[in-house]
């Protein structure tokens, strides 16, 4: 009875402990990472100035590049990485593939291709965020229908999403060339993924879908857990399997849609912080909230070394986690491969 | 039952020299076809464009040295242009037989497995950091890149291992992504670079000048005639390792050789042209399909239908958006990729 119940007692807590302890640390880091985004730049502001003009008692200058430009962005860039971490960990726990992540799979691609589409055809002055969801959303259900009628085999619905991919990137490419040159500049804007322009209303918007998408993964982690125990066992177990997979197939895009409808297509994250949180945390499965925290520290930390790297230059931050989480994504292939 | 004995090996004989010739004479018949697409095309290439000419004109402007209108966009345009890109495709078409020989991957093509994107860093390292501004500059840079490229994917994913598929590809794409934001960082930076690149990355054969085919020539020569080389130690080497070495073939050296020439082919190309992807994919995947996947034997028929596939897009790609155009890279994305998507789910089944 000892020896059995024993070894559980011990060990649960101290997960629990290692996972609190990352958290924390990362925590801190997103918090180190904060300060040195809201107090470094080409405007100079002291920790002091920053305080002040959180309180609303800064001079005029102060406010407007503290609480204009650099809160919002630090607030979406988090938010951003939240969703994306989200995102992945939902859409891995679903395919049981660390690879089936919304950019790999041609989610990214057909929310620029929808973006496009509605900049380039439809609508050039209005926001690419209707176009980004719509795009994503149908380039999801077609991923999905395929994977579903070449069985579920999970390796060729991620090669099947590379090929979807690389095809609306030749759509997207085609797009670009046909629009007029500043629509054109614009479109190619919005596609490195940016965070330059979020706004407190963008920031809202991203809190907003947080918090409702955020709520139903609450409601329905309990029936999410089962699934990393096999479909079979989920089902004996009570839980509605196909409700259950539409469900999160739909939290988890409209995540991603969200995310990318303010920033443009940001890759890499969805693919690496859940991966990131699991190993950090030693969990056996992928950890929600663990994805979610992660995400959001990465996409930060990523965004402040984007804008002051090759200051005064900008880089969009997409790019810079392309460069980064495609190195990972090489290492992680060269490696399980071997 | 002595009947059986008798009947049955002659019988699968006689079908295997039917197969045989057939394949022989298919070969020779698509052969013989893409010789004629790419005269049509190539006349077609040199007709078509934002100023149409008739064919006589064409013809009439290419033998003799008269400068009227006519005479400039033919020799100063047009000729240049269509060389460039049957060069490329040619190459390109061979690097896809090659690949998808060496890898066993039905899937591989220089463009997926990030070569492409090897050269890409290649010429805008170039263009930035050392000021180079000619093609017979970048074919050096564009060489190393599509080299490192190669082998680091080679490495990655251990190609030959038959069924790994997803890690060849995952690993090209990977790759493909880190490096492709690597060229828009640096192109972002620096607006000089980011002119001079633009029209080299779109993959377009637009202001592709005479020399640009000339300077990258020797090296597309060089790739074609190593494949020679080594084509028959790569279908002897599909015959598995060990009796390919009885039959005199060393594996390792006809996969370096194989790397050399797929190395040469893309590096000349891309330089030329810019980022060619699916050309190789589609090529191979037709001659695969028709005639076999004998490497020797279908080394022309490659050349043939990279070059006529190539300048088809080039052509099309001038036709489908007038006044403007649309980069031939992308016209033949537009095949290619449907045509990847297929590959993938019908062998799920």
């Amino acid at each position: 009875m000892i020896a059995a119940s024993h070894p559980p007692s011990r060990t649960l807590p101290r997960r629990r402990r290692r996972a609190t302890l990352v958290v924390g640390v990362t925590i801190a880091i997103a918090v180190l990472a904060a300060i040195a985004g809201l107090t470094t730049g080409s405007f100079h502001t002291s920790l002091s100035d920053v305080a002040s003009a959180l309180m609303g008692t800064a001079d005029g200058p102060t406010t407007v590049v503290v609480m204009g430009m650099r809160v919002p962005r630090m607030l979406a860039a988090l938010a951003i990485g939240a969703a994306l971490g989200l995102a992945g960990a939902v859409f891995q726990t679903l395919a049981r593939n660390p690879l089936a992540s919304p950019d790999i799979i041609g989610f990214s691609a057909g929310s620029a291709t929808g973006a496009l589409v509605g900049l380039t055809l439809i609508a050039p002055t209005a926001s690419p965020a209707a176009g980004a969801w719509i795009g994503g959303i149908l380039t999801v259900v077609v991923v999905m229908a395929i994977a579903r009628s070449v069985g579920v085999s999970r390796e060729r619905t991620i090669l099947a999403g590379i090929a979807l991919s690389t095809l609306l990137a030749a759509v997207n490419d085609y797009l670009l060339t046909r629009a007029p040159i500043e629509i054109a500049r614009n479109a190619d804007q919005w596609l490195h993924g940016s965070l330059v322009a979020t706004t407190l209303s963008d920031v809202a918007l991203l809190v907003g879908a947080l918090g409702v998408l955020g709520f139903i993964l609450v409601l329905v982690h309990r029936d999410f857990r089962t699934l990393e125990l096999g479909d079979d066992t989920a089902r004996s177990l009570g839980v509605r399997i196909g409700h259950l997979r539409l469900l999160l197939i739909v939290v988890a895009a409209l995540l991603t849609g969200t995310a990318t409808a303010v920033a443009g297509p940001i890759g890499f994250i969805a693919l690496a912080a859940p991966q990131l949180a699991r190993r950090t945390m030693g969990t056996s499965g992928i950890p929600l909230w663990g994805s979610a925290v992660t995400g959001a520290t990465v996409l930060l930390v990523a965004d402040v070394i984007a804008q002051r790297a090759l200051a005064p230059l900008q880089i969009p931050v997409g790019l810079l986690t392309a460069v980064v989480g495609g190195a990972y994504l090489f290492w992680i292939v060269a490696r399980t491969r071997r | 039952m002595p009947d059986l004995a008798t009947v049955t090996p002659p019988t699968a004989v006689t079908r295997l020299v039917t197969r045989h010739r057939a394949a022989r004479m298919r070969l020779v018949i698509l052969t013989v076809a893409m010789v004629v697409a790419v005269i049509v095309l190539t006349v077609a290439s040199l007709a078509v464009g934002s100023r149409a000419l008739a064919p006589a004109d064409v013809i009439a402007a290419l033998f003799s040295d008269r400068r009227d209108a006519a005479g400039v966009i033919v020799h100063e345009l047009r000729v240049p242009r269509t060389l460039t890109a049957l060069l490329a495709g040619a190459c390109l078409g061979v690097a896809g037989v090659l690949m998808q020989a060496v890898t066993r991957n039905p899937l591989a093509d220089p463009g997926l497995l990030g070569v492409n994107a090897g050269a890409a860093v290649g010429v805008v390292v170039a263009i930035a950091f050392f000021g180079v501004g000619t093609a017979s500059g970048y074919v050096w840079f564009a060489f190393a890149g599509a080299a490192s490229a190669a082998l680091l994917v080679n490495a990655a994913a251990r190609p030959g291992r038959r069924g790994d598929t997803v890690g060849l590809i995952l690993a090209g794409v990977a790759l493909s992504a880190c490096l492709g934001a690597v060229v828009r960082i640096i192109t972002l930076a620096d607006d000089d670079t980011f002119e001079s690149f633009r029209f080299w990355a779109v993959g377009s054969f637009e202001r592709r000048d005479a020399d640009v085919a000339a300077q990258v020539l020797p090296f597309a020569i060089a790739g074609l005639i190593l494949t020679l080389v080594i084509a028959r130690g790569l279908d002897q080497l599909r015959l598995g390792t060990d009796l390919a070495r009885s039959l005199g073939t060393s594996p390792a050296l006809t996969i370096v050789g194989a790397g050399a020439a797929i190395t040469l082919l893309c590096a000349a190309a891309t330089s030329a042209a810019g980022p060619l992807a699916f050309i190789g994919l589609i090529v191979a995947h037709i001659v695969r399909r028709t005639v076999g996947g004998d490497v020797r034997s279908t080394i022309v028929l490659a050349a043939l239908s990279g070059a006529a596939l190539t300048l088809a897009s080039d052509v099309i790609g001038r036709v489908i958006a007038i006044p403007g155009e649309v980069e031939a890279g992308i016209v033949a994305a537009f095949v290619g990729a449907p045509l990847l998507l297929w590959l993938v789910v019908r062998r799920a089944s």
